[in-house]
């Protein structure tokens, strides 16, 4: 079972890679807005989604699809963990 | 005067216990003869607000049968309806309540905050729409506005049988306001009737939200009709897995969205574990359907009659073309925007005003009866909109460079200025850069677009006059604070001067070389 830490370092290397290309990888830290602050917009945050079900195997409902889930990389670790019954 | 809302008056006397309108997220419904009552109480409390003939009503909420019986009861009261994107920045919806000068609008109670904030003004006095309770909305009527008491009356009278104004993107980055009549409206409703047969046992889909002009195919073609109007929400309507399925588990007769939302439900709604068999028309617009993702979705979706609808928030649509059951498997090229609807005409004119030869390029001008009637509070701006040609025919310029076919069919080739799509909204470049100059440290910006495999890239060039260089991440969240999301450029170069031409305007050719 990944940990916490190892589900945000891969996560923000992808975000880097797609969606924050030459951005400095210390400024995106654990707690950055990602969906309210302008960086994924509805299909970024689907492409999102379909990286995390296939990297962890696991499957988000409709509902998930949201800045209450996957707002900042610590959000996101935490719900990709719930998830993964850990 | 034929009118939107006496579409539901007389669907309401014919059909009085058929289903009108549907939510499936809240799981409630109406019938005809319940909203046409429903959008009378709208009515009354608006008349009580003080709209009357001509009278503008802003609409900031979600989808709900609270919000389509607003749209209705704005204009049972005379006015029209200027519905806003709720998600959009609160001063960018502040600005465009202020611009028409609303009399009342009905808001979301959970966005109320926000936008009051926005005004200088006395707060305003707020009424609660109780009679909109059992369907699961909390809506409030805000009334008592007076921005013209500011020492603003540069504001014109409504003209004659205006129903709604809806904002698009301005090129001097301001939105500006598309006034569609009753009349024009009902063109393109009319039009829809003779091409698509709805019946009352079809239930459409209403996905694009009500400040997007497919909106207006979407509420007002079903209700003429008795079908069913099934409300998409939102937050909803971008979940593909969600939408798969609402669209089977309701089976919708007749879809109508952008391409990028149909390529987001072939790709991950998983369409194959349902059942679409009630799908007979699937309406499509907004921008280019790159081929390879329409030949997907016609895979996933064998069955239904497909269209390309065209046309800006300007005409409604104005040409169409219905794709044929099977495409030549090396066509890369997308399909034509097709002809002229039946009440519109269509011609393609050089820069200097003529007319092209057939086959020839040129800028796309329509005129005909679903055209607006001009923008908002704008005679300079209407101006430059139409040509008057020698027979008093006013043609608005698309700013669309269209090329006929040897069947006859437009084809889109693109446009003349600098206005691109993106996930089917219309996006200004200029108000792009607008909202960049507006930061302290940004001495020059240029935006330019760049079209990959459909999907359109923003690129900012900025010039920059703080210390050091800000991240990406900070200047998306500087763009976030006042446009809407799609208008976020997707990267950022910073320079210490743009390239200029050699009339010190910025190079933008240098600068698309360099991206």
């Amino acid at each position: 079972m990944a940990t916490a830490e190892e589900i945000k370092a891969n996560v923000k290397q992808y975000i880097l890679d797609k969606f924050l290309p030459g951005e400095d990888p210390a400024l995106l830290e654990n707690t950055t807005p990602l969906i309210t602050g302008g960086v994924l917009d509805s299909i970024s945050t689907v492409e999102l989604i379909s990286f995390l079900e296939e990297q962890y195997g696991i499957e988000f409902g409709a509902h998930e699809m949201s800045a209450d889930y996957l707002d900042t990389l610590d959000q996101i670790a935490a719900t990709v963990q719930s998830k993964s019954g850990s | 005067m034929r009118t939107l809302h006496g579409l539901l008056r007389d669907s309401a006397r014919q059909f009085p216990d058929r289903i009108a309108v549907r939510d499936p997220e809240r799981d409630v419904q109406i019938s005809y003869q319940d909203l046409d009552a429903l959008t009378d109480v709208l009515q009354n409390a608006l008349e009580q607000a003080g709209v009357e003939e001509g009278g503008r009503v802003g609409i900031c909420a979600a989808k709900s049968i609270g919000t389509v019986a607003a749209l209705f009861g704005a204009m049972k009261a005379g006015g029209a309806y200027v519905p806003v994107d709720y998600s959009a920045p609160p001063t960018r919806n502040a600005f465009i309540f202020r611009n028409c000068a609303v009399k009342a609008i009905v808001i979301d109670r959970a966005l109320l905050e926000e936008l009051v904030n926005e005004f200088d003004e006395e707060a305003p006095e707020t009424v609660e729409l109780v009679a909109l309770k059992p369907f699961g909305v909390d809506l409030l009527l805000l009334r008592g506005l007076n921005w013209l008491e500011d020492g603003d009356s540069g504001i014109v009278d409504s003209p004659v049988g205006l129903s709604y104004i809806l904002y698009t993107s301005g090129s001097t980055g301001l939105p500006k306001g598309v006034m569609h009549n009753h009349r024009s409206a009902l063109a393109f409703v009319d039009w829809c009737s003779t091409v698509f047969g709805p019946n009352v046992e079809d239930r459409f889909s209403s996905h694009a939200p009500f400040h997007f002009d497919l909106s207006i195919l979407d509420l007002y073609v079903p209700i003429k009709h008795g079908s069913t109007l099934v409300l998409v929400g939102e937050e909803i309507g971008k979940q593909p897995l969600a939408l798969a399925q609402l669209i089977a588990d309701e089976r919708i007769s007749a879809w109508y969205s952008t391409p990028s939302i149909l390529r987001l439900l072939i790709e991950y709604g998983k369409p194959e574990l349902h059942d679409y068999s009630a799908l007979r028309i699937v309406n499509f617009a907004g921008e280019v359907f790159p081929m390879k993702y329409l030949r997907a979705t016609m895979a996933a979706w064998p069955h239904p009659r497909y269209f390309n609808l065209y046309g800006p928030t300007e005409t409604n649509v104005c040409t169409y073309y219905e794709v044929p059951e099977t495409i030549p498997a090396d066509r890369e090229e997308p399909l034509p925007i097709g002809v002229a609807c039946s009440d519109d005409r269509c011609r393609v004119m050089n820069m200097d005003g003529t007319d092209v030869a057939v086959g020839e390029s040129g800028e796309l001008f329509v005129t005909g009866g679903s055209v607006m009637l001009g923008y908002w509070n704008s005679p300079e701006r209407n101006a430059d909109a139409f040509l008057v040609d020698e027979d008093g025919a006013s043609w608005y310029k698309t700013g669309d460079v269209v090329q006929e076919d040897e069947n006859g069919d437009f084809l889109f080739r693109g446009r003349r200025d600098r206005m691109v799509k993106r996930r089917g909204y219309r996006v200004e470049l200029g108000e792009i850069e607008a909202a960049l100059y507006r930061h302290e440290e940004i001495a020059e910006a240029a935006v330019i677009a760049i079209s990959n495999d459909g999907d359109t890239h923003i690129k900012a060039f900025v010039a920059w006059a703080g210390e050091g260089r800000p991240s990406l991440i900070a200047m998306k969240r500087y763009c976030s604070l006042t446009l809407p999301i799609y208008m976020i450029p997707d990267s950022f170069v910073f320079e210490d001067a743009l390239p200029k031409t050699s009339t010190d305007k910025v190079d933008y050719q240098h600068l698309m070389a360099q991206a």
